[in-house]
């Protein structure tokens, strides 16, 4: 498989403050991430994700370490023509309108004259935008913006999109909407980078993730390696039994509405639950094991520290 | 073609930009103001119009130069629309030209718009339109190009308000530095006459692009002095862009 993005020993402080004092931000930072893949940059706020994409783009200078985008210098002009960025809380240019913007950025690339209008009426609809796209970028809402700055980001057709917290500030229906287009970017063959502090958006759609903690990758792999299969427990909600019956099978979590939900930790135990149930004539409404989760993993390894 | 892109849209944001309209509206009042200062005094009173005028012109382009050139750098840098457009495949001597070049534009139109209402209003008095003031228009923007690559310079690592400040102080600096060459003249030697020297070969000399005695007094300028002016704008503005350049090249966007 070939590499879309590799970064070796990346280091990177900040002279911070009105008496400069040295802060270091990334500590070594390695990762690799192929063609093809959506690769999931994970991490708590401050962790450092935004200075690595940062230093990826030419935004800022790593104090030491090698960065290569298809085996390219990543300031080099080839590789960057092939890449596209969201940034984090975009904002543009408020005084273009949604068009205006696009057909800016255009002029940037070498994308000839006669293709540009099409282009990025493609990509308006692509991202939704269409009953805004002569409207003032100062009238958008959050949620607008992110779509926008996602289409100037595949302005290029780029094979490698470098997103940062994409999801964030958005409502559940705009992240599904960014979601389905970031994974629409996978099925055309692009790589997908993104940046998050939220689980739920990478465990969804990542085929790998790297954990960054404090400028430090303390984990990287495909989400099957990092999380165990193992259930950890099973919740099965039911109603019509007497719960001091089920007490030495699980621990009952909560009643609402004369259902219990029932934690149960053993896996014989819930064959044993399910055999009660039956004979009491007992009703169950749901049974969902639940397996270990990137949140856990994350919660764990971010307490150790 | 990068550039000519960045520089039209740093156009077109400058002009939808209020201030400007505030400092021309000034700049307007002023150029009218020099017809009520010509009907109360005796003597010539178009000659006063057309110093007043081209007074103002200098003046209000100036501070044209320093509010846009500070402001509009600085402002892609903190709204950070600098990450995506540096993210394209552009160098950043193209996004700094690029501002350059748009900057110049806005304030040529903005020097065209004055010069037409200050030709009207001599037109008014003399009914003559009077090309030759045109002259000394072409050397003032000579110094407004000269005055925005040092705003774009400054607004390269500082604010807004202390970019504007030192642009400021350049401005005024560049138009009394003159003082120091009496001074030299007048030091009979030592350290303090090399200091002045040195201060007065490394000073901006912005009284270069003023030709506005000449201009409205026919009095004959050699062509000498045209041609070290124009050179003298060119290179210093060159000098300034390619130090600004070198500074912008290096710095990190946090
Ligand atoms: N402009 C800035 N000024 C001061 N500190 C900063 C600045 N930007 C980032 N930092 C510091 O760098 C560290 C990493 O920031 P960042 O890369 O933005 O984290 P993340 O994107 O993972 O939330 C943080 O601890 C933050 O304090
Ligand atoms: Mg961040």
């Amino acid at each position: 498989m070939e590499t879309a993005v590799h970064i070796e020993n990346l280091h990177k402080s900040f002279k911070l403050g009105f008496i400069p004092k040295t802060k270091k931000i990334l500590k070594g930072i390695s990762l690799t991430v192929n063609q093809g893949e959506i690769f999931g940059y994970l991490g708590p706020n401050g962790a450092g994700k935004t200075t690595t994409i940062k230093c990826i783009l030419g935004l800022i200078y790593p104090d030491q370490g090698k960065i290569e985008l298809f085996g390219h210098h990543h300031l080099s002009l080839k590789a960057k023509a092939q890449i596209g960025f969201l940034p984090e809380n975009p904002y543009f240019y408020d005084h273009l309108t949604a068009s205006e913007f696009l057909y800016f950025y255009s002029q940037l690339f070498l994308i000839k004259k006669n293709e540009r209008e099409k282009k990025i009426k493609n990509l308006i609809q692509v991202v939704g935008l269409e009953k805004w796209a002569d409207l003032q970028l100062r009238k958008f809402s959050r949620g607008m913006l992110q779509r926008i700055g996602l289409a100037q980001a595949l302005l290029n057709e780029p094979s490698l999109v470098l997103l940062d917290e994409p999801l964030g500030g958005l409502d559940p229906i705009g992240r599904k909407e960014i979601r389905d287009i970031i994974v629409r970017l996978k099925e055309e063959g692009k790589t997908v980078f993104l940046s998050s502090h939220i689980l739920q958006d990478i465990e969804m759609i990542c085929d790998r993730v790297a954990i960054i903690v404090n400028g430090e990758i303390i984990n990287q792999g495909t989400l099957q390696d990092l999380i165990s299969e193992k259930i950890l427990f099973t919740e099965i909600v039911i109603s019509g039994v007497d719960i001091k019956e089920l007490e030495n099978m699980g621990e009952p979590f909560s009643e609402r509405g004369g259902r219990t939900l029932l934690r149960v930790r053993k896996e014989g135990d819930v064959e044993r639950v399910l055999e009660l149930l039956r004979s009491k004539k007992g009703k169950i409404h749901s049974l969902i094991p639940r397996t270990e989760t990137l949140e856990d993993l994350f919660v764990e390894i971010v307490k150790q520290r | 073609m990068k550039i000519r892109a960045i520089a039209f849209n740093t156009f077109k944001e400058a002009i939808r930009d209020r201030i400007l309209y505030l400092i021309l509206f000034f700049a307007v009042v002023c150029i009218g103001f020099s017809r009520l200062l010509a009907i109360l005094t005796v003597g010539d009173r178009v000659k006063i119009i057309k110093d007043v005028g081209l007074a103002s012109l200098s003046l209000f382009g100036a501070l044209m130069a320093i509010m846009i050139g500070t402001g509009l750098v600085y402002k892609e840098i903190e709204k950070k629309t600098i990450y995506t457009l540096l993210s394209k495949p552009i160098h950043r001597f193209q996004f700094l030209l690029g501002k350059f070049f748009g900057l110049v534009l806005t304030l040529f139109i903005m020097l065209l718009l004055m010069s037409i209402i200050f030709l009207g209003l001599v037109f008014f008095h003399t009914f003559k339109v009077e090309w030759h003031l045109l002259i000394a228009i072409f050397f003032i923007f000579l110094e407004l190009c000269l005055i925005t690559s040092v705003a774009l310079l400054f607004s390269c690592f500082s604010t807004p308000i202390l970019s504007s400040l030192f642009t400021l102080a350049f401005y005024l600096i560049g138009h009394t530095a003159w003082g120091l060459e009496i001074l030299i003249k007048k030091i009979k030697s030592g350290f303090g006459k090399a200091l002045a020297q040195i201060l007065y070969h490394f000073l901006p000399d912005l009284e270069n692009f003023n030709f506005k005695t000449e201009i409205v007094h026919n009095l004959p300028i050699p062509p000498k002095i045209f041609l070290y002016s124009i050179l003298y704008g060119v290179f210093y503005t060159l000098f300034v862009l390619t130090l600004a350049v070198l500074i912008f090249r290096k710095r990190d966007f946090i």
